[in-house]
């Protein structure tokens, strides 16, 4: 309880700091309007014209807050206006591609671990296809499964796992090499197979290194995830709303979209947190 | 269960045994012209400096190693049949249990790669728990254990498989000198218990003199025998035998061991 003063203090400053900003930033348009109307407006007279504008360079924190609640809580949760549909939209696809990224990454460190061609041919690859912008190569992704009739969830899922299966390969890749000599000599000296070696030893012994990439991976299939909804003409999704709102310059809209994904995503990493400790527990390495 | 009928050869049986490492620095002679018999029921410490090889030479025992010259026998086979035998239990310097099994869950963890059966396996684990003094531990984690206590436990799950030769590479290294001394006591009295043969490595004179029937001198470069040494101390051993006139001239013999083996040179 004693974080709660600093951490209270910390979010106050960041609030004070954002109405200062909007304040600032929101004051040309404005001056703007004024002007025309040959008008010079006093400061005082222009503080309350920037906190509640239509269309604000930089929206406050209170119209960023009731733009997620109309979108959350007003509407029904079908209705294409409504943030739990585009979210739940957006989730469905991060799931899915996490579920094949974490898949992918956790049989490619067991290839990578037990087999040396593997070790050399594999790894570069990998590291290769992270230095490629996604944002390059989701219209592509999209495209070419689209030409081959792949549609819906499985492109933007695609997509979500290229981005998510990197941080288990080095992750598991590591905790599958934890063991040091002095166990793996141990095994050996009771004669154990390559399996019984990976299942007794290896596996439990990568656990604690798997649930920190997974924590990695699921934020980088969100991203995913919103990026491959972006070349699909803003049909559905927080990608859809982020796009659109681009598109008609409704700012508030993307501050809420853009809330409403960061919410998503600390949620995730929470819940995979919370599957961590309860993992760890169980296995009796819990702090 | 035990097989009754024992061969009669010797537990360990090492002619010009040599073990020369190609590094990129030229050949390492770890160990050269190593000729050994060990007897059943011996209880054999190896000592010497850093480099002597006699760590090399356990682990070539448990076929860790491979040596290239001499041939080696453990209980008249080879070392990697011997392994397959379940012919010996090694305990390491550091006690290394998993963090994520029990202390009971350590010691099965022999019992479920080999094989035994469940029920088996309980009856030895609450068998070897005992024999080293750790009864009511069994459902503790590794953490909530001293550091003496996780490397009996080690020795425990050494000996769960009923191998009848322990290799033990300076198993109480790490621990302090109380701590040592109670766990030397705890290991004669298991060893008469048991009749296991150990080789037992060591950097300390007095643990060497105190628990072996036979001492082991060796010196580096290249890694050799200096000395062999037949203990006159009874089998029963009080820690006060440590002032005995007798124990000092063993141990006195174990130092100049060492130095003909230049072994203080620096």
């Amino acid at each position: 309880m004693k974080a709660v003063l600093p951490v209270s203090v910390v979010i106050a400053a960041i609030v004070v700091l954002w109405y200062g900003a909007a304040v600032w930033m929101n004051a040309a348009w404005v001056r703007d309007q004024a002007a025309r109307a040959g008008e010079t407006p006093a400061f005082a007279q222009i503080v309350p014209q920037t906190l509640n504008q239509e269309r604000p360079v930089l929206p406050t924190p209170h119209q960023v807050v009731s733009e997620l609640w109309k979108g959350v809580a007003g509407q029904a949760v079908t209705s294409k206006r409504s943030l739990v549909y585009h979210g739940w939209i957006t989730l469905s696809a991060t799931l899915l591609g996490f579920v094949i990224g974490t898949g992918a990454g956790i049989l490619l460190a067991i290839g990578i671990v037990h087999n040396r061609a593997m070790d050399l041919s594999v790894m570069p690859w990998a590291i290769a296809s992270q230095t490629i912008p996604i944002l390059a190569i989701a219209p592509m992704i999209i495209v070419v499964l689209n030409s081959v009739g792949v549609t819906g969830i499985v492109p933007k899922a695609i997509i979500s796992a290229y981005l998510s299966f990197f941080p288990v390969v080095v992750g598991m890749v590591k905790g599958l090499r934890a063991p040091d000599a002095m166990q793996l000599d141990l095994l050996r000296t009771y004669g154990a197979s390559q399996r019984q070696t990976f299942a007794k030893l290896r596996m439990p012994a990568s656990v604690p290194y798997l649930f920190a990439s997974l924590k990695v991976g699921v934020a980088a299939a969100l991203v995913g995830a919103i990026v491959g909804e972006l070349p699909t003409g803003a049909v559905a999704g927080l990608g859809a709303r982020l796009l659109s709102g681009s598109y008609y310059g409704q700012t508030v809209q993307i501050w809420a979209a853009l809330f409403a994904a960061a919410l998503l995503a600390a949620s995730l990493v929470a819940l995979i947190g919370l599957a961590e400790r309860l993992t760890l527990r169980r296995m009796g390495m819990g702090r | 269960m035990k097989d009754t009928a024992r061969p009669a050869e010797p537990a360990i049986k090492a002619r010009s045994l040599g073990l020369t490492f190609q590094t990129a620095d030229g050949p390492v002679h770890a160990l050269r012209d190593v000729t050994l018999t060990i007897g059943r029921g011996d209880f054999v410490s190896f000592i010497g400096p850093s480099g002597c090889g006699k760590t090399t030479f356990l682990r070539s025992v448990a076929a860790l190693e491979h040596p290239t010259e001499g041939s080696l026998t453990v209980n008249g086979m080879a070392p990697d049949a011997a392994r397959l035998a379940r012919a010996f239990g090694y305990v390491f310097q550091a006690a290394g249990l998993y963090p994520w099994r029990t202390i009971a869950g350590n010691i099965r963890l022999p019992l479920e790669i080999m094989g035994f059966p469940r029920a088996e396996q309980d009856e030895r684990v609450a068998r070897v728990l005992g024999l080293v003094e750790l009864g009511g531990f069994g459902t503790k984690f590794p953490w909530q254990l001293s550091g003496g206590m996780q490397q009996r436990a080690s020795i425990a799950r050494a000996l769960a498989f009923d191998a009848d030769i322990l290799l033990m590479d300076e198993p109480f290294g790490a621990l302090d000198e109380i701590v040592r001394d109670r766990l030397n006591e705890e290991l004669l009295n298991l060893w008469s218990r048991t009749g296991k043969t150990i080789c037992f490595v060591t950097h300390s004179i007095p643990e060497a003199v105190y628990l072996s029937t036979r001492i082991v001198v060796m010196s580096p470069r290249p890694g050799r025998i200096t000395d062999v040494i037949d203990s006159p101390l009874p089998r029963e051993r009080p820690l006060d035998i440590r002032d005995t006139p007798e124990f000092l001239a063993i141990s006195q013999r174990v130092r100049e061991g060492l130095r003909a083996g230049h072994s203080y040179d620096v």
